[in-house]
């Protein structure tokens, strides 16, 4: 349970305040870099990748910035139920902003190397279907946070499993190139690694999902399969 | 390499991950019911401070009621070894069972109630004896004057409050020569001296410093072993520290009562969530 009710000592509202907007501030940041690292990959564009690269920095900076604010909250406010939640769940957020951060830097990487290469006519229509797709899961569960709302973490952890069908189909597809002609492997490999960074995205989104849920509820769902996931978060909106 | 492979699994089984987690998560079904309250009402003429409360306390674990000034929490307290008595306007009604028996029943001798419910106060409250005499004394008026016994006793409960080594050199000097901290937890070995079922502590340290505090802390946890404890305390985190069940009141209701752990990071009801992080309510 949430509370929207004040807290008597108006400092301690206005530092919880502060580190959400913080985390939604990285959040924005996270969600740039993807989109860039996206788009640099989509149209060969190194100068936007090493944009991606150097944003890192930023995120990075962030994270350092609002775990201290956490553990300064923890030393001194000694945070109880919805509030502790609050600054636990905020922990474990950012790492997973950071990650996907890295996974983008990763997927920036990956866009310099191929713009240097020849580009198939289609232009990795499906990276990018897939691509789209991991963004709106990551603006979703960013939006979760924000509004605590967890129906909405549900349905972004739902989008989990069609991320892994498209993924495991990308892959496949590249095989396929591979085997045609082994002159494609360098760039199919490359290809690959942009694949598994933008899975792995996802999967970062579905664990802010499961912070938020934990966070809001006070139920730990990590580990669970969705079906039991649900249940848990339906069982939780009728108390 | 299969040899590495399996002493690894094994090595891997040995560990024992259910042992490894912090506590078993309580549950009072499965305690021993040592108190229990049932439609429990209290007027002060007629006002009344304590509202149909139903609880049950568990055998050797310590319960913590917390809430706002005014909430009934010493109210109730004081209700498990009828310190209410003493005031002539209180009047109640409902069930207070002791292992079972009701101690608000006529035939109860209170003076026996309190040897088996002991209570510890707010500020220390030495007599103006010897730290000796300060534990003997509810020995000698049970009758005992034997030296030995006495020695025993008064041994065995400054070491049961962690006072004994402090003051085992000057056991005849005046108890009001003690430190804030000495002093409580010398009125705690003077109650576990006579050896309660059930103690009570109302505030015990609120008028300590922190390593004080702590020392009171830690002597909780180890009695508990051997007494069931009752704690009322304005500290929420000492609640959370020293607590196995914590029983959050308000305006002389009983909000919410459960195991520590999950009052604290998940309680149920939003008055319980405001007080314990400190909102309007």
């Amino acid at each position: 349970m949430v509370t929207n009710s004040q807290h008597i000592s108006q400092q301690f509202e206005k530092e919880l305040e502060d580190i959400r907007s913080l985390v939604l501030a990285m959040g924005g940041l996270v969600e740039q870099q993807v989109n860039n690292a996206q788009e640099a990959l989509m149209t060969a564009d190194s100068e936007l990748a090493r944009s991606v690269i150097s944003l890192d920095e930023d995120v990075n900076e962030l994270e350092v910035t609002i775990d201290e604010e956490c553990i300064q909250i923890i030393a001194l406010r000694q945070p109880t139920a919805g509030d502790l939640r609050l600054v636990a769940g905020i922990l474990k957020t950012i790492t997973d902003l950071e990650r996907i951060g890295d996974e983008s830097v990763s997927i920036a990487r990956m866009a310099m190397n191929l713009s240097e290469k020849d580009r198939p006519k289609k232009n990795y229509r499906e990276l990018l279907s897939m691509g789209n797709h991991v963004q709106g899961m990551l603006r979703d569960a960013l939006d979760a946070f924000a509004r605590l709302d967890i129906k909405q973490a549900i349905r972004v952890a739902q989008e989990d499993r069609e991320i892994d069908g498209e993924y495991e189909g990308i892959i496949r597809q590249l095989i396929t190139y591979m085997m045609e002609d082994p002159r494609t492997v360098t760039k199919a490999i490359d290809m690959m690694w942009s694949a598994r960074s933008f899975e792995r995205i996802a999967d970062h989104a579905c664990n802010i999902c499961e912070h938020v849920i934990y966070l809001v509820e006070g139920k730990d769902v990590r580990h669970l399969s969705l079906e039991k996931m649900e249940k848990v978060v339906k069982k939780a909106g009728k108390k | 390499m299969e040899a590495v492979k399996e002493q690894a699994t094994t090595q891997a089984r040995a560990i024992d991950i259910e042992s490894m987690q912090r506590s078993q998560k309580l549950n009072l079904a499965d305690e021993d019911i040592c108190l229990e309250v049932k439609d429990f009402n209290l007027f002060y003429g007629s006002k009344q401070a304590l509202h149909n409360i139903n609880m049950s306390v568990a055998k050797n674990r310590v319960t913590a009621f917390i809430g706002p000034s005014g909430c009934g929490k010493s109210t109730l307290l004081r209700c498990f070894n009828r310190m209410n008595d003493l005031i002539d306007t209180v009047k109640i009604d409902g069930q207070m069972l002791l292992d079972g028996q009701d101690l608000n029943k006529q035939s109860v001798n209170v003076a026996d109630l309190r040897r088996q419910v002991g209570m510890v106060f707010q500020k220390p409250n030495p007599f103006p004896k010897s730290i000796y005499e300060n534990v003997a004394y509810g020995l000698r008026l049970q009758g005992v004057n034997d030296r030995e016994t006495l020695d025993r006793v008064v041994e065995k409960s400054l070491k049961g409050a962690a006072l004994w080594d402090e003051v085992k050199d000057r056991l005849q000097e005046s108890a009001m020569g003690m430190s804030g901290g000495q002093q409580q937890r010398l009125v705690i070995a003077r109650a576990i001296a006579i050896e309660p079922e059930v103690l009570l502590l109302d505030e015990p340290a609120s008028a300590l410093d922190p390593l004080s505090t702590l020392k009171i802390e830690e002597l909780i946890y180890e009695l508990k072993e051997k007494y069931t404890i009752v704690i009322v305390t304005h500290n929420m985190q000492q609640a959370a520290r020293v607590s196995d069940y914590t029983a959050f009141m308000y305006m002389g209701e009983l909000i919410e009562f459960g195991a520590t752990d999950e009052l604290f990071t998940n309680p149920t009801k939003k008055q319980t969530e405001d007080y314990i992080t400190g909102r309007y309510g």
